[in-house]
């Protein structure tokens, strides 16, 4: 793949965000790695309360730092993230990392108008007039493809529909040509037309922009369609990552299975009923010490009371005590679409 | 926009109205009360009752008793009153209003800033002691009886450390008027600013730090920190800002009852010859004229500092403007 000899912008080593709550401190994300190539898209999925938020808020120090406890190592063009003083911090968020958050009806503040909230983290990083800012953020509207940017910069975000407000947003992250973009479901609180045209608009960014994004969903769909690199998250845990086409042509972690089960099928007859995980994910205080997914996993085995190991195939990795033997036989039981293909 | 103002000047015309009709009517209807037998006084003669009755005109009917009045009220301002014949209400209150609005305004300012500034630094510094500090002294603030307070505070300022450097500047109480001794004017009500202030710099410090660290949970918060702005900027520009609305009405309210009469506490303290006393003095004698005048001023003030509190609302909240 060409994206592997680009140089790494982001590098997460053992990244752990734990909580403190009335009874002691609760880990939330434990022992998370990954890597971000400049202008590669990495997807994390998982289900609500996997850890994604907490981990992408917890690496741009958005987190609040008197209840959360973060470890770890976050590298950045070769800045240490987490150990960065504040104001460093502030330089390098807005500027070089955007942020596109999961609902745009409350991202803005509502009593600006957009264009003055986009000029506002254009002043924040650049010496420029305040006349060559709303210039700027008028651009910046057109290319997110509001269709009267002119106009559109002089709306308070109460007058704006949802998608509209979505591109608003993006265009903000996008304003100061950030090198990664961290993009917390951008397209969860959407209808579902919109959210492809904002799938389609991120993904035409990146290509202009040149931004590297970090994607987080839970959609396996939006996964497929734009990812080159994915990160299952469980549990506070990354169970499973690898690039984009091996992953879904041979997923090697129960869970991820299960979420590819979920997902309809095209073809063939309709099912009566879609597959679904039984149970539910645990909450920060019940992830079991050993293999978080277990208590739900259809191929559970005594040992997965202990913690799992990894087994790599190649660029994938997965955090299972499934080994290569045994797992294509389980697979064909929990996918048994894969063969149509 | 003018239709705006128009229908707020028909809403003041409308409360103004029915809050005389409501005092005029409390007057004559109060069960027992025969107003001419308690303007005559105890034990008088029945020949004087009666004389009385003819005099203040309580034997004609009382819709044409209410038209004279409000007519000598606002048109030709020559109403007197009751008890102390002679004594026109119009400048009665015409004088004792400039006193009313020196202390309220002054304190008003002094509670703002000192609400703003315990809100912001409590909700910034959230949970640490100096939180903690802030908002126990806010407690202490409010729990304080303000007429306690003023007494306090004339014991230390006018007795016991009048003599030393401290308080040798504070002038004897009354009140001094603007225009003809500034400073005068200044330092008489220096001290009666702050008694009144501090109960309102309590209530809306809390108020405001609740809001602030409401604000501070909500996601346009954290868009404003991952725009990369700093503290202090997401503070005043993003939470303070959206922040203010129960705040203004708060500041609405309290404003236009205490310019109205409700400072009447302070005043009495503080020997100013206010608007709250005069309506204190009006309802102690049972004197009908200065309490109508009083009350019309009070509902005056209440409206507008409503009306104002609506053109606020549109200046700093846009989903209020209609589009």
């Amino acid at each position: 793949m060409e994206q592997k000899d680009k140089p790494i912008l982001l590098d997460v080593d053992g990244l752990s965000v734990s909580f403190a709550t009335d009874r002691g401190p609760v880990r939330a994300v434990s022992d998370v790695s990954f890597r971000v190539h400049e202008g590669e898209i990495l997807s994390i999925v998982g289900e609500s309360g996997s850890g994604k938020s907490v981990t992408l808020l917890s690496l741009l120090g958005l987190h609040d730092r008197k209840t959360t406890q973060v470890q770890g190592a976050v590298s950045f063009r070769g800045q240490h993230l987490l150990d960065l003083p504040a104001s460093r911090m502030r330089a390098i968020r807005g500027k070089e990392i955007g942020l596109i958050s999961q609902d745009p009806m409350t991202a803005l503040t509502p009593v600006y108008t957009i264009g003055w909230q986009i000029a506002e983290q254009i002043r924040a990083h650049e010496a420029i007039s305040a006349r060559a800012a709303r210039k700027r953020a008028i651009e910046l509207l057109g290319e997110v493809g509001l269709s009267n940017p002119g106009e559109a910069v002089d709306r308070y975000p109460h007058q704006l529909s949802g998608g509209m407000r979505q591109r608003a947003v993006i265009a903000m992250a996008l304003s100061c040509n950030p090198a990664l973009l961290v993009a917390d479901e951008p397209t969860t609180a959407l209808d579902v037309t919109v959210q492809a045209q904002v799938l389609d608009l991120i993904l035409r960014l990146r290509k202009d922009f040149g931004s590297a994004i970090i994607l987080i969903t839970h959609d396996m769909g939006v996964v497929a369609e734009v990812a080159d690199e994915v990160a299952v998250m469980y549990a506070g845990r990354i169970v499973e990552r690898g690039r984009t086409e091996q992953l879904f042509s041979a997923p090697m972690h129960p869970y991820t299975w299960g979420l590819m089960a979920s997902i309809p099928p095209l073809s063939g007859a309709r099912l009566p009923r879609l597959r679904s995980i039984p149970g539910m994910p645990p909450t920060p205080e019940t992830i079991p010490p050993g293999c978080g997914f277990a208590p739900r996993c259809a191929f559970v085995q005594p040992a997965c009371a202990e913690p799992p190991p990894l087994h790599r195939a190649g660029d994938q990795a997965a955090l299972c005590i499934i080994d290569d033997t045994e797992r294509p036989a389980l697979r064909r039981a929990a996918l048994p679409l894969e063969e149509t293909p | 926009m003018v239709f705006a103002v128009l229908q707020r000047i028909g809403q003041m015309i409308f409360v103004m109205f029915g809050i005389s009709a409501l005092v005029f009517l409390i007057f004559f209807a109060t069960p027992g009360s025969d107003p001419a037998a308690r303007l005559a006084g105890r034990n008088a003669s029945p020949e004087t009752v009666e004389a009385v009755r003819k005099e203040f005109g309580f034997d004609r009917p009382l819709p044409v008793q209410y038209a004279i009045m409000m007519k000598r009220l606002f048109i030709t301002q020559d109403l007197t009153s009751f008890v102390n014949r002679g004594y026109k209400i119009v400048p009665a209150v015409a004088s004792a209003a400039p006193v009313t609005l020196s202390l309220v305004a002054g304190a008003a300012i002094l509670w703002l800033i000192g609400g703003v500034f315990v809100g912001v630094v409590a909700a910034l510094t959230r949970d640490s002691w100096i939180d903690r500090g802030l908002m126990a002294l806010a407690l202490i603030g409010v729990s304080m009886p303000v007429y306690w307070l003023g007494e306090v505070m004339n014991l230390v300022t006018q007795s016991r450390f009048h003599d030393t450097w401290l308080f040798s500047w504070v002038p004897a109480l009354g009140y001094k008027p603007l225009l003809v001794d500034p400073v005068g004017w200044f330092k008489t009500l220096i001290i009666p600013w702050f008694t009144l202030a501090v109960l309102y710099i309590g209530i809306y410090g809390r108020v405001l730090r609740a809001n602030l660290v409401e604000a501070y949970q909500e996601d346009f918060i954290r868009t404003a920190r991952a725009k990369g702005l700093s503290p202090a900027r997401v503070m005043i520009r993003h939470a303070l800002r959206t922040s203010l609305i129960p705040f203004v009405t708060m500041f609405g309210l309290d404003f236009g009852v205490l310019v109205g009469g409700a400072a009447l506490l302070t005043e009495v303290v503080f020997s100013l010859n206010g608007v709250g006393r005069l309506t204190y003095q009006a309802l102690l004698n049972l004197d009908l004229p200065m309490i109508l005048g009083t009350v019309m001023y009070a509902s005056f003030f209440v409206v507008l500092a409503n009306a104002l509190v609506d053109v606020v609302y549109v200046l700093i909240d846009p989903r209020v403007r209609a589009d």
